[in-house]
């Protein structure tokens, strides 16, 4: 149960076509921690999260999501993975046929069917607030919400099910510098309420900065480093310095200097028990 | 695994009960305790978190909405505990307005004018945008080097020569059943010879270009919708008009253009295909030589009936294209709408086409062309 890697990905292999995407890719990601993925435009971040749920089926390698193996599940197995965890698309993916709050609660119906219309409905509604929404969003359609608004509905699903585990795909892409800001606090909030591990795919420096416990840092077809960004600076790769170490790097890095430190102790509590 | 979520009444000493909790209030273990806790009846003072094992949001939420409705106090609620419940604890300073369920009958009579007034804006939509087509055509001649010689060619092959298989075969058959029921029919009277008057003038006259129509609405028409309301979509044409590009000129005259050359011409092949595929089955079926086919076809059938097909073809393609072009531009928002948009573009384009068709007939018999 209680073992420290909630995903491990070994040797990991994908490629489309001519194209190799990963080669030999390891990742570990640990119970409670806020793990940050980088990498430039097209070095296969998406391919692997996408890999991760199971929706890529890799050429080779090993993927184990909470000890069990994810290689070759069909959509209808591994559903005990599937309820533990919760992911966020980038556009949100909401079901645009249906309400946020009948968004929210399509995995409820799906595994916990013999919940009352009573209780389904006052889920829908504290996820809703959870993540941010004004109340009075909950019987809107995706097509009335603004992108961040659609990316908080989005985030309000992926908590439908009390996960473990959270995949964000650039949750503040797109949005302006303030939602950004609150979406990251909101992040690290829920993380800290609730014990998430977070899976998180982003390009904004800020986040790296404000809420993610390790980074990893996805160039030459691998994960070529992981750990906290402190450590990450101290490598000596052309890619790695420039993306941390140019203009926009050293501002995030200004904007978050001293203050977060003592933010961070709180981050390496353990998560629920 | 985590033992089911569990609850214990008490009385107190000093009145009312204390609710003493037990287990894995979890959303994988909470099981019926949701029902039991709403139909509590009992002054609960306290409720006592201190046995429970593990607790998540849906837990938190329903100690916090039962202390809520009863005024209870909690005790016993443990570091994680108490931050779950502080967390879901804000969702009830907003209320949730309720969701308005409309009549039936307001929901139909809202619908049938939703319907009425969506049905005059899009004619009135669709006329200024043939009205935008058309002054885009003139500036297109009056200054020909904007003309875009490439796009019209290559929808030249998309409307027309892609197309030629498919026609060619639809047209085959249709010329065979056509003559085969004729056939059938005709030899009651011993008149089996008129299946070739039959074939010759209903070919020519309506079904080659009908059914051609009805195959360019399904197959061009809806891709001038798909393709003009992905480059909606995708701000494409926005994109255009800020460049100074005028969508009109650069999207929908070549596409029009190629609709209104190809038609007449898809019209005449698949005409020939039918008298073809009605020739064979004479040949087989009636024992009519081609020979003796050719030359009653021509005896029998007027030239006015290839000019009428002729005719009304251009204007088929006109209409066809500029229903798919059309609807492509009335996109707005997202991907679905694309969908439905093209669906509407291939009804309009035949609904219009059908009422043109019968327009025609009425107009060329009063003509004398019969």
């Amino acid at each position: 149960m209680d073992q420290p890697n909630i995903i491990s990905v070994k040797g990991l292999c994908n490629s489309f076509g001519e194209q190799i995407i990963h080669q030999d890719l390891d990742l570990e990601v640990r119970r409670g921690e806020i793990l940050g993925v980088v990498g430039g435009s097209g070095t296969g971040k998406s391919v692997l999260m996408r890999s991760i749920i199971g929706l890529q089926e890799p050429d080779a390698g090993e993927i184990r999501v909470f000890d069990e193996g994810m290689i070759g599940k069909e959509e209808d197995e591994a559903t005990d993975v599937r309820r533990r965890w919760g992911v966020l698309f980038q556009g949100g993916a909401l079901f645009s046929t249906l309400t946020v709050a009948e968004n929210v609660q399509v995995p409820l119906r799906e595994f916990y069917p013999d919940f009352s219309k009573a209780l389904l409905d006052e889920i829908a509604h504290y996820k809703i607030y959870l993540s941010g929404l004004p109340a009075d969003a909950a019987h809107k359609f995706p097509s009335e919400l603004s992108g961040g608004m659609r990316k908080r509905a989005g985030l309000a699903r992926a908590l439908a099910m009390d996960p473990e585990l959270l995949f964000l795909d650039e949750p503040t892409a797109g949005l302006d510098p303030i939602g950004a800001a609150n979406f990251d606090n909101l992040t690290r909030d829920l993380k800290e309420t609730l014990g998430l591990t977070v899976f998180l795919i982003t390009h904004d420096l800020d986040t790296l900065y404000a809420i993610c416990d390790r980074v990893a840092v996805l160039a030459d077809r691998k994960v070529i480093a992981v750990g906290a960004i402190e450590e990450l600076l101290a490598i000596d790769h052309p890619w790695i310095n420039e993306y941390f170490s140019g203009p926009r790097g050293r501002a995030a890095r200004r904007g978050h200097g001293e203050g977060n430190t003592d933010g961070k102790q709180e981050l390496h509590q353990p998560g629920r028990s | 695994m985590a033992n089911p979520a569990e609850f214990l009444q008490e009385d107190l000493t000093e009145g009312g009960q204390i609710l003493r909790l037990s287990g894995s209030f979890a959303i994988a273990s909470i099981g019926d305790v949701d029902g039991r806790l709403r139909q509590l009846t009992a002054d609960v003072q306290k409720i006592d978190l201190s046995a429970v094992e593990h607790m998540d949001t849906v837990g938190a939420w329903l100690v916090h909405r039962t202390a809520k409705e009863s005024g209870a106090e909690i005790i016993g609620a443990d570091k994680d505990a108490s931050r779950l419940l502080q967390a879901v604890s804000g969702a009830d300073q907003a209320d949730i307005p309720p969701q308005m369920h409309p009549s039936s009958l307001n929901r139909f009579l809202a619908e049938v004018g939703h319907g009425v007034v969506v049905g005059f804006t899009t004619f009135l939509q669709f006329l200024g945008f043939v009205g935008q087509v058309v002054k885009a055509s003139f500036i297109l001649a009056l200054n020909p080097r904007r003309f875009r010689w490439n796009a019209v060619v290559q929808h030249f092959d998309m409307v027309g020569v892609r197309a030629l298989g498919i026609i060619g075969l639809m047209s085959f058959l249709i010329g065979i059943v056509i003559a085969q029921q004729g056939a059938v029919q005709l030899r009651q009277f011993g008149a089996e010879v008129f299946t070739i008057n039959l074939i010759g003038r209903l070919t020519f006259r309506e079904l080659g270009i009908l059914m051609t129509a009805i195959m360019v609405a399904g197959r061009s028409g809806s891709a001038f919708a798909a393709q003009i309301g992905t480059m909606k979509i995708t701000e494409e044409i926005d994109a255009m008009r800020t460049i100074g590009v005028v969508p009109a000129e650069a999207l929908v005259v070549p596409r029009v253009i190629a609709a209104v050359v190809m038609m007449p011409l898809l019209g005449i092949y698949a005409s020939l295909m039918s008298v073809i595929g009605g020739g064979i089955l004479c040949w087989v079926v009636l024992e009519i030589p081609p020979a003796t086919f050719v030359q009653r076809l021509r005896e029998v059938t007027p030239m006015t009936d290839v000019w009428i097909g002729i005719i009304k073809a251009p204007v088929f393609g006109a209409i066809i294209a500029m229903a798919g072009c059309f609807q492509g531009m009335q996109v707005q928002g997202n991907a679905e709408q694309v969908g439905l948009k093209t669906t509407a573009a291939v009804v309009q384009a035949i609904f219009l086409v059908i009422v043109l068709d019968a327009f025609f007939a009425i107009f060329f018999s009063e003509i004398g062309w019969d």
